[in-house]
């Protein structure tokens, strides 16, 4: 057994208020989110904050109740699709840069720079300058073309970081091989290389799904005549704010950690297979 | 089998011209291996060849790079441009006309009081410059309370969590927050800030106030704060990964010699992480700077950023005007990159 020496000691209360405070940091970014959850129990004659007037799941009923907060169904098929879409569509333009530049080529650096002006960008200048030129030239916003456009501009940039950090660790010498062996580039990549960053593309599609299903800012302006989830929720909100409120965002706060879940699942279930 | 292939590869010939035969006698017997047929064999020159240039190969680069550039050029590229554009335009009736005019930008900059001719002084700054600048306001004490806030967390995850595997899972539990809506976020700040919030009762509680205080919600603390909740992770992970990569012989060393934890973090933790930190906070500078939602939420649309006035004159058609507040953002935006990429230079650290 170590002695108790005063260095070891010191170090042990260090160790120890770090720990503390890392739960009191857990208790900060959670907390709100555990009392949205819990108020959305509240009971029926209860409001929007504490103290609790009973339980009930009242306010989970209207929520599904068509007539509550407009189009609620709605809204939340067609964010499922466009995170879908978003997400493969996002996972096959990240996977293709980063294996664009795993050479050098003519222009690399200006194009670098503009898929990570997707990052810098704020939402409402996209939003802003997409609205008024679509005005302008006459087409029609919708989730599906103009939403799309900015959500993928939006995500782009987080699954090319991950795919170039996966072929940074990537060993070339392997598709080298097969080349030599007489593959021809397709055999190369669907034998080779897709299996060796099939959890990289994974972790590109979960940026590209959960961060166009929460998306707000880039949507405001150009969903068109159908709301999107994070734009229903906007809207519901500038009316008087009930309970209701609160079931929805639990709701979609618990759709988001599932789908985290089942990312880090498949995530870790593809990298075993690959040792 | 992967050797003998690499050896008829070996033999220093033009690209295509593996399985033309070296001798007449060869071309009757030699059937190239299956493995080969319909391949273009790649590697042309030998071991030394194929080592210096491993670039050989894989798809070609335009189609690769041609369908993302394609579609930033429409959703990102041409945007931006047409606010500039767009920003020296005139409206009528609502629709906005290739009239080129700086009025838009006379109006932004100049309000009535905004110069005194008589004194020759400027008086007071016109209203949407005062709203770029309490925009900033608020990004710079956000940001600077998310460092404090967060710097702790990533050092401890990087310095004191001793395995990897702990070090992974409790820095994903602080991202999570990240993959879900910050509007709902912002929204579960309502029931901990009101009169009767969570907040209050906690006050009450422990006898720091005895009646409920209500400078909480819809005001600049609760503002804050709630900024602070959402965009804090964003900083947390940058710092951690710069923190992670530094050697722990050299800490070590340093303590050896007799350096004292604040020599230790002053001379080498500090500098070694400030690329993260600058990442970090260039994150959370550009997105505070175009946030309007949060602001809406908890703080009751009571004042506005630069976000909601843009939105707002695009909601009464004033495209021009509302491209002017957006150009000027995209301007304050750049200085303060430059700025924070001037304390730290990035690409030298990296």
């Amino acid at each position: 057994m170590a002695r108790w020496t005063p260095e070891r000691r010191r170090r042990t209360w260090i160790k120890g208020g770090f720990s503390v405070y890392y739960v009191i940091f857990l208790v900060f970014i959670y907390g709100p989110m555990f009392a949205m959850f819990v108020l959305s129990f509240q009971g029926r004659r209860g409001g929007t904050s504490f103290p609790m007037r009973g339980v009930s799941l009242h306010w989970w009923e209207k929520l599904i109740e068509p007539s509550t907060v407009g189009d609620l169904q709605g809204a939340l098929m067609r964010s499922l699709i466009l995170a879908l879409i978003v997400m493969v569509i996002t996972a096959l333009f990240s996977t293709m840069l980063a294996m664009a530049f795993r050479k050098r080529f003519f222009g690399s650096d200006a194009l670098f720079f503009t898929v990570m002006a997707g990052l810098m960008v704020p939402g409402v200048l996209l939003s802003l300058g997409l609205a008024t030129m679509m005005r302008q030239l006459g087409i029609p916003t919708n989730w599906w073309s103009s939403g799309l456009g900015v959500h993928v501009v939006w995500t782009l940039p987080f699954g090319f970081l991950v795919m170039m950090a996966v072929f940074n660790r990537f060993d070339a010498r392997l598709e080298e091989a097969a080349r030599d062996m007489g593959a021809d580039e397709w055999t190369v990549f669907k034998e080779v290389t897709l299996p060796l960053i099939t959890p990289g593309i994974v972790a590109a599609g979960l940026f590209g799904f959960t961060l166009s299903y929460d998306e707000f800012a880039r949507t405001t302006l150009l969903a068109g005549a159908n709301n999107t989830l994070p734009l229903d929720i906007n809207a519901s909100m500038t009316q008087r704010i009930r309970p209701t409120l609160f079931a929805l965002g639990t709701a979609s706060t618990v759709f988001s950690l599932f789908m985290i879940g089942l990312f880090l699942v498949i995530y870790t279930a593809l990298t075993r297979r690959l040792r | 089998m992967a050797v003998s292939v690499s050896t008829v590869d070996s033999t220093s010939k033009p690209p295509g011209d593996v399985e033309l035969p070296t001798t007449p006698d060869d071309a009757e017997r030699r059937v190239p291996p299956p493995a080969l047929v319909g391949g273009t064999p790649a590697a042309p020159a030998g071991f030394a060849a194929v080592k210096a240039d491993n670039r050989e190969g894989g798809f070609p680069t335009l189609w690769l790079i041609a369908p993302a550039t394609l579609w930033l050029l429409v959703f990102l590229v041409l945007p931006l441009l047409g606010i500039i554009v767009f920003s020296f335009w005139d409206t009528e009736g609502g629709k906005l006309i290739a009239d080129p005019t700086l009025e838009h930008y006379r109006d932004y900059f100049y309000t009535e009081g905004f110069f005194d001719s008589e004194s020759r002084n400027f008086l007071t700054l016109s209203v949407f410059i005062r709203t770029l600048g309490s925009t900033f306001y608020f990004t710079a004490l956000v940001m600077v309370l998310c460092l404090i806030v967060g710097y702790p967390i990533a050092y401890f995850l990087a310095m004191q969590v001793g395995s990897f595997k702990w070090q992974m899972a409790l820095f994903l539990l602080c991202m999570v927050p990240f993959w879900t809506s910050y509007l709902i976020r912002a929204v579960a700040w309502l029931p901990m800030l009101g009169r009767r919030g969570l907040l209050n009762e906690l006050l009450l509680l422990t006898g720091v106030v005895d009646k409920p205080v209500s400078f909480l919600l819809y005001s600049e603390f609760g503002y804050v704060m709630a900024l602070v909740q959402i965009y804090v992770v964003l900083g947390v992970g940058p710092i951690f990964f710069s923190l992670a990569k530094i050697d722990k012989a050299i800490i070590e060393a340093a303590r050896d010699m007799g350096a004292t934890p604040f020599q230790i973090f002053r001379e080498i933790i500090g500098p070694l992480s400030l690329p993260g930190v600058a990442i970090g906070m260039i994150f959370i500078f550009v997105m505070l700077m175009g946030e309007f939602a949060t602001a809406v939420v908890v703080y009751g649309g009571k004042a506005s950023t630069t976000g909601t006035v843009i939105l707002n004159y695009y909601a009464i058609a004033n495209y021009p005007f509302a491209a002017v507040n957006a150009l000027m953002l995209m301007l304050a935006m750049m200085i303060g990159v430059v700025i924070i990429l001037r304390v730290v230079d990035i690409r030298k650290e990296l």
